[in-house]
């Protein structure tokens, strides 16, 4: 058994959660409502997040051009898709939501640009 | 000289939004003077997503919302110039502007919208001790530098202020290879938001040291470390609680001011706990026909709310330039009460209000379990209950015209208490 605390940020009260953790069997207290029980199991079973960050870019109107995810990923995949994105050159100019990376290790989520750059 | 029917000043979020509303709403010739290279303002730095859930009802980032804006005014028929500065809006609103192409000009407009944004507080502004090294940004340059021009501004990091900028930039080191050592802030609660705290610092284990300031900055050249305190209750460094950090990079989220060099010239007043001009229903200032919107203002939580204060703004002053808004008739005063910092706006014209009002406030403390109680006349006139009040979420009433024409010359609005925290 193990017990955890978040703060819950289903609405900006930001309730302080205590997570109890036995074995298949979460149970929740310090909540003000049904939302957190529910962030908090999804948090603990499955985190997943949008990755924003930017990519190098040749030619382009700025050094960088951003970027996102197009749907959440697992939050423990964010560093390794940090370093694919790192890799990346691309050229301009780019049309906003332009796919960079399709399907991102595996998860079935584009990197998408958050902008459209027109070359220097 | 130009003659325009509206000059908006900045090109960032509130005055593309003033602009385009204000053409929707019969203005016939609009020019937006911006003195970045591109429109879209501090959106287009801000790469992380959230923006947008209120005007477009889906998550997206600050260049993609900044991105959508540009287009429509564009398509609009909009004129804008870039690289260009202001250099002074008088009262008989001619602007004074000059830019690398045209040198110096002036624009004559009927009427003006000041869209200026705001500024970071900057080291010299909490006059921290200590040497003066490289290595000290604002956290919003460190931004820029990340996200746009592509430079790292260090690889160890201690932040001070938990300002939303702050913990995003926070999250954006840590994922661009930097170790973010800790985040202090001097007060005892953080003024950004929750949903940032969990995901920029809780998601990457970065600590968050509330109650605690930096008492000393070391290293001559560049950045070598610092020493953080706790602080007591008048937010003075309690001796003894003194801690020392290697880190090579210190950035400060700690606190925006609305720029408002052109609006004093201009002699228009300025609300001293905003330090933004005192505006009316119609986001008028106290000059007739020069409007503000957006973080000129007042500053924003998120940038939706400057959106829909900045497309009012728009079509009150396309109303003012067809004579339309109305200087007589049954006005209100709004004063901030026990517990309110400031209300947006200051004084209500009720002729001019079509359907509703919002009015933006904020609060000086965080109240678990209050009401935000509205008085004119020396009667309660409204009570809005409240589970949750804090200073970084500010907070909107809408009231509506036939609750505003039941008002008297004065709405105090203040917060009762049951418990604080």
């Amino acid at each position: 058994m193990s017990v955890k605390s978040l703060t819950c940020i289903a609405c900006p009260v930001g309730c302080q959660l205590e997570v109890t953790i036995n074995g298949e069997d979460i149970t929740v207290s310090g909540n003000a409502c049904n939302r957190g029980p529910e962030y908090a199991v999804n948090e603990l079973t499955n985190p997943t997040r949008v990755l924003t960050t930017t990519v190098a870019i040749k030619d382009g109107f700025l050094n960088r051009l951003p970027v996102n995810t197009n749907m959440e990923i697992p939050k423990g995949l964010l560093f390794e898709a940090m370093e694919i994105i790192n890799k990346t050159l691309v050229v301009a100019p780019v049309k906003v939501r332009d796919v960079i990376i399709k399907d991102i290790l595996g998860t079935g989520a584009d990197v998408l640009a958050s902008r459209s750059m027109s070359k220097k | 000289m130009r003659d325009y029917e509206i000059v908006v000043v900045g090109g960032g979020p509130a005055g593309l939004a003033a602009a385009i509303e204000a053409k929707k709403n019969g203005a016939s010739s609009i020019l937006i003077l911006e003195r970045d290279r591109e429109l879209g303002g501090i959106l287009q730095q801000c790469i992380h997503n959230g923006f947008g859930l209120h005007i477009f009802k889906e998550q997206l980032t600050g260049p993609e919302y900044a991105e959508r804006f540009i287009v429509e005014m564009q398509e609009m028929g909009i004129d804008y110039m870039v690289d260009t500065m202001v250099l002074e809006v008088g009262d008989d609103k001619r602007i004074h502007a000059m830019n690398p192409k045209e040198g110096y000009f002036i624009v004559q407009a009927k009427a003006v919208i000041l869209s200026m944004g705001c500024r970071e507080r900057t080291r010299g502004a909490i006059s921290i001790p200590g040497y003066r090294p490289a290595g000290v940004f604002t956290a919003g340059t460190a931004q820029r530098y990340t996200n746009m021009e592509g430079y790292m501004p260090g690889k160890k990091v201690f932040i001070l202020g938990s300002g939303d900028i702050g913990l995003i930039m926070a999250r954006r080191m840590v994922l661009e290879g930097a170790e973010v050592i800790g985040v202090a802030e001097v007060l005892p609660f953080s003024g950004g938001l929750k949903r940032n705290i969990v995901q920029c610092l809780d998601d990457y284990n970065i600590p968050l040291y509330l109650s605690h300031t930096i008492t000393e900055i070391r290293g001559r050249e560049r950045l070598e470390g610092i020493t953080v305190a706790k602080v007591d209750e008048n937010r003075r460094p309690i001796i003894g609680t003194e801690k020392y950090y290697e880190c090579d990079t210190l950035l400060l989220s700690v606190g925006l001011i609305p720029e408002n060099e052109l609006s004093r010239q201009a002699g228009i007043k300025i609300n001293p706990t905003t330090s933004g001009p005192l505006v009316n229903e119609s986001m008028e200032t106290s000059i007739e026909g020069i409007f503000a919107c957006g973080n000129v203002v007042h500053v924003h939580d998120l940038v939706d709310f400057v959106t829909e204060e900045s497309r009012r703004a728009g079509l009150n002053a396309a109303r003012y330039v067809k004579g339309e808004l109305k200087a007589e008739g049954h006005s209100v005063d709004t004063q901030a009460g026990p517990g309110i910092v400031y209300i947006v706006p200051s004084k209500i014209r009720v002729d001019n209000i079509e359907s509703s009002l919002d009015l933006f406030m904020r609060v000086n403390n965080v109240y678990h379990n209050a009401k935000l109680q509205l008085i004119s006349g020396g009667q309660v006139f409204k009570e809005y209950k409240k589970k949750h009040l804090a200073p970084g979420e500010m907070e909107k009433i809408r009231l509506s015209k036939k609750q505003l024409q039941e008002l008297g010359n004065d709405l105090q609005i203040k917060v009762v208490v049951e418990e604080v925290v």
